[in-house]
């Protein structure tokens, strides 16, 4: 079948981000509103079609073969440096086309009511397109240059959609953060790519990640600094992943991004976006298994700690959209875990599938909680969960959506989460107990959280409210109740035979031994929460003065992001800044202005030859043919 | 004499009739002089047209008169230059005080044109000698054009006599080439070959007397004062048209004729554009009158144009024609706006550019361009020019002459970025007024920016001149 038409899945975005953008003040809000989703709805059906097609043509027995359905030499430098720009079609990109488009039009459908009447909203829905066209054209890569040229257009529109409100000094102030932080990560992954290509001579990820190929048939061997130059490349490649994907300690810009529009929190900093990262490494799995198995150690430890990390600090958060960011924090470590924990191939691959399968599913649930999340904070008007409670009278539908969320996340059988959470927890118990451990553990903590938040919001005290809330409009309620439904039905998705780590199904059956511990934990997290925050008591009080100091620690979430204040400007500014400036005053321009003074000084020594007269003219022409002559024939 | 003697010097034949038409609108009545303007622009533009006709390489007159692909495109840039010229030159020559002038300024052009295409068509070194007297003398009148003004009176003169003393050295030359070679004919000095220290003599007599109309240091001193003291137009010829003549006559008889002696005149050449480069900068550093900037910023460039002579092969003459091209746009766009406000205002200094954007931002656009042009900056053609000419003097390993052409360029982007910061930085009290442009002006704007963009993008352009090598 011919898939050139995939084409238009990544043109029209940015047909529609161009239009909306030179348009924007001519058109109305709601033609610009309704112009951007129509567009959005193709597209989704476009990527529902693609899907559709490649998996039922393939064959999941022998595997499923990669596509380039479109494929335009962009850059030709030399026979071997050669740029391309196209269309790989595999069950991980065509995928994510489902999972983006899915989770896009949804935010493009809930904005509509979600930013009615406020400033700007034509430029929000082009940034939207913007963001929508980068990341679908991330996904697509046919070659790791062309990802990255994407992935730094992600970070563009992740920056603008941050700061949209950006008459407030807060939301400018995270925009900045997010994008330095970002862009200071992928300056190891520029440097990753550049040492791979070098090596392997080609960007393409078919010819990378071949078993013929270079990286992995004969990855370079060379050393430095006790590390092979190939695990060298692959952690730095992962540190451009771990950047986009807020993995400590690069996580500091998440939590402040919750500044944007909640639903471009939903979009881009939960369901998307952040899990670029997690692509990444999916993308070059095979690279990293077979070749660098060192480096997948390090992101499966990388993974595991956020995920701790994040969920510790979750429970001591008062704003809901934080306790949101620290929870995509937390999963996206276990995908990360997941990646860490896996092997190459057939039933070793389980980590890779399973945390393709969670990133699939958590892009469902996680853009729930986030827009239930702005439906709350749309009839309260704050974001604070002491300004809430007992709202489950007042709107029924994003509180059975919501209780939906958190039940997945939690694990409950038989939601989608609960299924690729246990496929992880069975991968790394496969791998490595310490971090099985561990992860068991956190899915209790987030059980906790989340029914803290859940609580807090919906049961409770309830406060005295301005005006009495009511529930948000249909076309608000209406993604709700679809991403309810996906997020209870996704985890029927025969994952296994689709996206797997070599394009093979291989056969997976629930592990009861793993199952029950989990899904016990998480009840008891529930229980916990309830007990502490269903009705108003003083235990949660209690609790906390107990453990003063510890809780001031969390609730400042470890005082990572002072710490980084201090080290950029206590040490860097004063210790390397500061010299740098100091020479580049003193020496760089002082050598400058001794090449401008000299010139000027031999300028007005010569001046006198200009004198007008032409008799003197004439004694320097004939003196130079002379002098000329006599210095030719004497070299001579 | 037959039909194909006549078509192969058909641009030559065209000039003549051009020539003669002028002293026909002589004869008419004052007030109707100058509608001469109008016919002279449309037949020279048919002129240059009649260039681009196909011809077949072809030695008249017993090989004293060649012609071949090459030499017509030689010519082919003078006469487009030319027409740039004319078309930014008919509002100042409309003034009452130039009417009665008119034909003899168009006289004196077309003849010193008709100078300049037969040294570029010698295929002996006396036509080549004529060519050059024809090409030089009235050259003085143009320069003496406003014979009122004393300093313009004052540049005729200077030019008269010192291009008498370049003339007598290059006539010393050309005798003491005779003496060792017994022979004026290209072909046949093309395969002979001598050493002796008279043989080098002559040829540094020939370079010099040529470097003269190249100006290179030091027989350059005339420059700055003959064009200040000349009117815009006339400077402007003689910095595109007169100075690309003498490129191209230089390279001809050095490439063509003197391949053998290459190791001679590429030293001589090396000197020449290393003092060229460096005093020109110099001096170009302290001017305040536009004119003499432009004076010493073209003594600079034909400094860097030495580069290309480093490379005897092709590529040498292919970048050095290339390089012409662009500097001949470059330079005609900045002296056309030069001219404009001379014409309305008298404003020569500049100072008196100071808030130029602010009243003109079209004309100082085009300032812009052209003025990134000469200094080289990427991407507009000048700096492929320079590229190029860097390439050929690197490909024969003249690595140091390299480094002081980089030095000079960078010192060179300081007095051109002066004139931008005067435009789009000063401020102004009694700025330049909006100017108006004539559609002949505008003509002449558009051919010169579609070159300054386009031919550095435009490979085949310099594949179609290696072509021809």
């Amino acid at each position: 079948m011919d898939y050139s038409f995939t084409l238009l899945i990544v043109l029209l975005p940015l047909a529609g981000f161009v239009l909306l953008g030179l348009f924007h003040d001519r058109l109305k809000p709601m033609v610009a509103g309704t112009l951007g989703t129509l567009n959005l709805l193709v597209i989704t059906l476009f990527s529902y079609y693609t899907a559709f097609h490649y998996f039922t043509q393939g064959n999941s027995e022998s595997g499923y073969t990669a596509i380039k359905a479109f494929n335009l030499l962009w850059l030709s430098f030399t026979e071997s440096l050669q740029i391309q720009l196209g269309i790989l079609l595999d069950p991980l990109s065509v995928m994510m086309l489902v999972v983006i488009t899915t989770v896009s039009l949804m935010v493009h459908i809930y904005s509509l009511g979600y930013m009615k009447g406020e400033k700007g909203f034509q430029r929000y829905y082009a940034f939207l397109s913007l963001f929508t066209f980068s990341m679908l054209g991330l996904v697509v890569a046919t070659n790791i240059f062309q990802m990255y040229i994407f992935w730094e257009l992600v970070g563009v529109s992740s920056y603008l959609l941050i700061g949209f409100y950006y008459e407030r000094p807060s939301a400018v102030a995270a925009s900045k953060k997010a994008f330095i932080v970002t862009r200071f990560a992928d300056l190891g992954f520029l440097l990753g790519i550049l040492l791979l290509s070098f090596y392997t001579n080609t960007f393409d990820f078919t010819t990378l990640t071949s078993m013929d190929g270079v990286a992995i048939s004969s990855p370079p061997a060379a050393l430095f600094l006790g590390m092979s130059v190939t695990t060298w490349a692959m952690l730095l490649i992962f540190m451009g992943g771990a950047g986009k994907s807020a993995m400590f300690p690069l996580h500091i810009w998440l939590p402040d991004a919750m500044e944007g529009p909640t639903p471009v929190s939903a979009l881009i900093h939960a369901a998307t976006m952040v899990v670029a990262g997690v692509y990444l490494v999916a993308r070059l799995f095979p690279v990293y298994a077979l070749s660098s198995p060192d480096s997948l150690e390090v992101i499966a430890y990388v993974g595991s700690f956020t995920s701790l990390f994040a969920a510790i600090i979750a429970c001591t958060q008062l704003d809901i959209k934080r306790v949101l960011a620290f929870s995509t924090l937390s999963q996206i470590g276990y995908m990360m875990v997941a990646l860490g924990v896996s092997g190459y191939g057939g039933e070793e691959g389980l980590g890779y599938m399973a945390a393709l399968f969670h990133l699939f599913t958590h892009a469902f649930f996680k853009a729930l909680l986030f827009l239930g999340a702005g439906s709350v904070i749309h009839a309260v008007h704050s974001n604070l969960m002491t300004d809430m409670g007992g709202l489950r009278k007042f709107m029924p539908i994003t509180h059975i959506t919501f209780l939906i969320a958190c039940l997945t996340i939690a694990g409950i059988p038989p939601l989608s989460g609960f299924f690729s959470k246990d496929e992880i927890l069975v991968a790394a118990y496969e791998h490595n107990k310490i971090i099985f451990v561990v992860q068991w553990l956190v899915a209790g903590i987030t059980a906790f959280y989340m029914f803290r938040l859940y609580f807090n919001i919906f049961w409770n005290r309830t406060p005295h409210f301005h005006h009495t809330p009511h529930e948000s409009p249909a076309l608000m309620t209406f993604p709700l109740i679809f991403l309810a439904i996906a997020s209870v039905l996704a985890g029927f998705v025969p994952f296994h035979a689709l996206v797997t780590s070599d394009g093979k199904a291989f056969h997976t059956e629930l592990h009861w031994m793993i199952a029950i511990p989990s899904v016990l934990i998480a009840v008891v997290g529930i229980g916990v929460a309830a007990w502490f925050y269903l009705k108003q008591n003083i235990l949660p009080e209690k609790v906390t003065h107990g453990v003063k100091g510890m809780y001031t620690l969390v609730y400042h979430k470890f005082y990572i992001d002072e710490l980084y204040l201090f080290l950029t400007h206590k040490v860097i500014f004063n210790f390397i800044s500061r010299p740098v400036a100091w020479f580049d005053r003193h020496i760089v321009d002082g050598t400058m202005n001794l090449i401008g003074d000299t010139t000027v000084y031999g300028s007005n020594l010569i001046k006198k030859m200009q004198s007008g007269h032409m008799q003197w003219y004439i004694w320097f022409f004939t003196s130079g043919v002379l002098l000329l002559a006599f210095l030719l024939l004497y070299l001579n | 004499m037959n039909w194909d003697t006549l078509y192969i010097l058909r641009q030559e034949i065209l000039l003549t009739v051009l020539i003669l038409i002028q002293l026909i609108g002589d004869l008419s009545e004052d007030e109707k002089r100058s509608r001469i303007i109008h016919v002279t622009l449309s037949s020279f533009l048919l002129f240059t047209l009649v260039g681009f006709l196909p011809g077949e390489p072809a030695s008249l007159f017993g090989g004293m008169y060649v012609s071949d692909d090459l030499r017509t495109l030689l010519k082919n840039i003078l006469s487009i230059s030319t027409l740039i010229i004319l078309l930014q030159s008919s509002s100042w020559l409309q003034q009452p005080s130039n009417q009665t002038k008119i034909g003899a300024f168009y006289l004196s052009l077309f003849s010193t044109l008709m100078g300049m295409y037969f040294m570029i068509a010698a295929g002996n070194f006396l036509m080549l000698y004529l060519g050059l007297e024809l090409a030089t003398l009235p050259l003085t009148l143009l320069a003496a054009f406003d014979k009122q003004l004393r300093r313009s009176a004052e540049a005729g003169v200077k030019l008269l006599m010192s291009s008498a003393v370049s003339s007598a050295i290059l006539l010393f030359g050309l005798s003491l080439i005779y003496g060792v070679y017994g022979t004026f004919y290209f072909t046949e000095l093309s395969v002979l070959n001598d050493s002796s220290y008279l043989s080098i003599l002559a040829l540094i007599f020939f370079i010099s007397g040529l470097a003269f109309k190249l100006s290179l240091v030091p027989f350059h001193l005339w420059t700055a004062d003959v064009y200040e003291g000349a009117p815009l137009s006339v400077t402007s010829y003689f910095s595109v048209v007169s100075k690309g003549a003498a490129l191209f006559t230089l390279m001809l008889v050095l490439f063509r004729v003197f391949a053998l002696q290459h190791a001679t005149w590429t030293l001589a050449l090396y000197i020449l554009a290393i003092s060229t480069m460096t005093v020109g900068n110099l001096f170009a550093l302290r001017q305040k009158n536009m004119k003499r900037f432009l004076a010493f910023s073209s003594i600079t460039q034909a400094g860097f144009m030495m580069l290309g002579f480093m490379n005897v092969g092709s590529l040498g003459m292919t970048t050095l024609v290339y390089f012409m091209l662009i500097y001949a746009l470059s330079n005609l766009a900045i002296f056309g706006v030069l001219s404009m406000v001379s014409n309305a205002t008298g404003k020569e200094s500049m100072d008196d550019f100071n808030g130029f954007y602010k009243t003109n931002p079209g004309l100082s656009l085009i300032m812009l361009v052209s003025l990134f042009s000469l200094a080289g900056i990427p991407p507009v053609a000048g700096f492929f020019g320079k590229f190029f000419l860097f390439t050929a003097a690197a490909s024969s390993g003249m690595y140091i002459l390299v480094l002081i052409a980089v030095l000079n360029a960078t010192i060179s982007l300081y007095y051109y970025l002066l004139v931008v910061k005067a435009m789009f930085i000063n401020t102004n009290d009694t700025p330049i007024p909006t100017l108006h442009t004539t559609s002949y002006e505008k003509a002449a704007f558009v051919l010169c920016l579609m070159g300054i963009a386009g031919i550095g993008f435009m490979s085949s352009l310099y594949d179609y001149i290696q072509g021809l090598m």
